[in-house]
């Protein structure tokens, strides 16, 4: 198929991601083990923060952003049938953004990083940690540029032709991420960098937190971009069906990419620094971000209502029962919506103003973003690699019965999990805690849950060591796959023509511009006019 | 471009859903003004002591001409300072908190009170107790490999 080597790019971006992900799980295993008081062995706060501010730039940065690197390059290649726009510097793309983990991973399990994935200012990184972040960034901002590039050049050579749907998910996240990632550049590049080499002497906290929130809800969706690609536009072809609606996934995808960035400080409710006006009109955005979510809810389950039904599944509910759920990717998707359905309720909750303040910063944040992004996500970041690996290698899963196991294995060992957590946030349990040497009854209430945490965390772990195993074991021994196409779905109704705001985005970005001046204008101009007062580097 | 009739009505019903959790959200914010705790006012972290509000000796519960109270309490690594404060039930209290280092967070579970406390600012937040007993305040923001460790008690007794 095409000759400019991007299976192998791809493959690389996918090795990354795999890879940081089998080590961030088997700390996430150490982490419940550890915190759960059974083993007092083991108990280390050093050890604890170190592994979990590991555990979480692994997942956060480094699973996802090549992850997204590497289905871009693919789906961009595939979908436009031409070639990469600028090969050598997607390769530089990959090199920097690997030399940046291999940076930060020295600094974090030295254990002079231990300031978890947020940064947390004042307390202080070797300066290796955030050189390091800077180039995954820089990484992230030239795979941006070539999906840019690409959309443009081929929309050139065919004017008013509509841009494949996964395409132009692609190009919706990378504009996003561009808007979004500027926050916390700033921040590292202006507050953090110069402050950790001492060029600096103070920063200020209330700054630094607020640009951080700018980037810190878009980067969940610059995660689930891909995922959300792939039900549109991979899923239903795998399910043996139609996309109930192309316009729609469009519609959602720009919904995600304007809305997403300007709706940060639902992270700052609880901070003292901003205004309740600001925090109001964030929480509007925030609410209006889960209508793009329910939106895909919808097409994507009518999506698989056609395939249920074109594969002779009758009645209410019989449909499901008919979908093809050998298809890694359909019963990826599947199990991953059920846990956005848990996840999306706990999101509401937390977004929701005033009544965030029960669980604010308690055990219910983490087993809720663990529902929608280790088990959503992850999940359909799962079922894309088993639905690409016979593409990308030239050879089939070599055990697909071991395929279903590990997805299975993934579900229910997350909601085993993050049940738990919810309940211990409800009973009062902070979160980032390594023990809980407090004098309260509570404590003995929050036992079993931390127990039942460590069953969850097993079945995870025996989990991602069996998708690791299943990726090697299908590229180095499985059976020949000839057939390394890659079809997309087709939508019930073809689209022939669109109008221009649903092929492009100039006047998309117009109005995030507009909106982030109006959203973090004078929140972060309030700093310069404030008398504020800088805050010193403190070690953890 | 194609819009199908069910698709209409799911999407009409997703506005009306959102509207109508915002719409909740807002009522509440403008008729019981019940609002996340802001509090734009910045603060030496690193001279509080010097200060006549968050001196050693002034931190504590004192009691407002209203009948309402205020707590001032300085945060630092690893506790909550005083470290032990105690406030009569169903009685407005305010709480004033400086951090003299890095970032923190508190809150006492079960009850309302929760907020982060940021170098630089002082948090205050305005709350009441429903019920009488012994509860813990802890820090629920990672300050350091000492955070666990970070709780001081806070007494809520019923008026004598």
């Amino acid at each position: 198929m095409n000759n400019d080597k991007a299976p192998a790019l791809a493959l690389a971006n996918l090795w990354v991601a795999f890879t940081a992900f089998l080590a961030a799980a088997l700390l996430g295993l150490y982490q419940v083990v550890e915190r759960s008081g059974l083993f007092p062995a083991i108990e280390s706060p050093a050890w604890y923060f170190a592994a979990v501010s590991t555990h979480g730039v692994l997942m956060g940065f480094v699973l996802t952003t090549f992850m997204v690197m590497g289905f871009g390059y693919y789906t961009a290649t595939t979908s436009l049938a031409q070639p990469l726009w600028n090969r050598s510097l997607a390769w530089l793309s990959f090199w920097l953004a690997l030399v940046g983990v291999l940076l930060a991973a020295y600094a974090l399990l030295t254990g002079q990083a231990s300031v978890l994935y947020t940064f947390y200012p004042p307390l202080r990184a070797h300066p290796i940690f955030y050189i390091g972040a800077v180039l995954l960034i820089v990484g992230s901002w030239i795979w941006c540029l070539e999906m840019i590039m690409m959309m443009i050049t081929w929309k050139r050579s065919r004017p008013g032709q509509p841009v494949p749907l996964v395409m132009f998910g692609n190009v919706a996240n990378a504009l996003m991420w561009l808007w979004a990632s500027a926050g916390v550049a700033a921040e590292v590049l202006f507050q953090l960098l110069p402050w950790s080499l001492g060029i600096i002497d103070t920063v200020d906290v209330g700054l630094a937190r607020t640009l951080f929130a700018w980037t810190l809800h878009a980067i969940v969706y610059f995660w689930l971009f891909p995922a959300y690609i792939a039900l549109y536009t991979l899923l239903p072809r795998a399910a043996g069906g139609r996309l109930f609606s192309d316009p729609m996934g469009r519609v959602s995808f720009i919904m995600l990419m304007v809305i997403s960035v300007p709706i940060g400080f639902h992270h700052l409710y609880m901070d003292p620094f901003q205004e309740t006006g600001f925090k109001l009109m964030h929480m509007f955005g925030t609410f209006m971000v889960a209508i793009p979510s329910l939106l895909t809810g919808f097409t994507i389950i009518a999506s698989l209502e056609i395939s249920g039904r074109l594969q002779g599944g009758t009645g209410l509910f019989g449909w499901i029962g008919a979908l093809p759920w050998r298809e890694p990717l359909v019963t990826a998707a599947g199990l991953g919506l059920l846990l956005l359905a848990g996840g999306g309720f706990g999101g509401i909750i937390n977004a929701s103003y005033a009544m965030n303040t029960l669980v604010h910063n308690t055990a219910w944040v983490p087993g809720h973003f663990h529902l929608i992004f280790g088990g959503t996500v992850a999940l359909i970041y799962f079922g894309i690699a088993y639905h690409l690996w016979p593409k990308l290698t030239g050879r089939s899963l070599r055990s697909p019965g071991l395929v279903l196991t590990q997805l299975w294995l993934w579900a229910i060992g997350m909601i085993v999990t993050a049940v738990p957590w919810h309940w211990l946030g409800l009973l009062g349990q902070p979160r980032r805690i390594s023990s809980t040497p407090y004098d309260t009854p509570l404590v003995a209430a929050w036992q079993p849950f931390e127990t039942l945490m460590v069953f969850g965390a097993l079945l995870l772990s025996l989990s991602a060591i069996l998708l690791f195993y299943n990726l090697v074991t299908s590229q180095a021994s499985g059976k020949s796959n000839p057939d390394t196409t890659l079809a997309y779905a087709e939508p019930v109704h073809a689209v022939l023509s669109l109008p221009r705001p649903l092929n492009g985005f100039v006047i998309w970005n117009w109005i995030l511009l507009f909106w982030m001046i109006a959203a973090y204008g004078y929140p972060i101009v309030q700093f310069f006019l404030l008398d504020t007062y800088g805050a010193f580097p403190w070690n953890v | 471009m194609h819009i199908d009739p069910l698709e209409r009505r799911w999407i009409i019903l997703t506005l009306v859903l959102m509207l109508a959790i915002t719409g909740v959200l807002l009522g509440y914010a403008i008729a019981a003004n019940l609002h996340p705790p802001s509090n734009v006012e910045t603060i030496d972290s690193t001279r509080l002591h010097l200060t006549p509000e968050f001196a050693e000796d002034k931190l504590g519960v004192a009691k407002n001409p209203d009948g309402t109270l205020t707590v001032t309490m300085v945060a630092g690594r690893y506790g909550f300072y005083p470290q032990h404060v105690e406030v009569p039930v169903a009685t407005p209290v305010t709480f004033r908190i400086a951090s003299a280092d890095v970032l923190h967070g508190v809150h006492v579970p079960l009850t309302n009170l929760s907020t982060m406390i940021v170098p630089g600012y002082v948090s205050e937040v305005t709350t009441l107790f429903e019920k009488t007993g012994e509860y813990p305040l802890l820090c629920n923001e990672y300050c350091g490999l000492g955070h666990d460790h970070m709780w001081s008690r806070l007494t809520v007794i019923s008026p004598q």
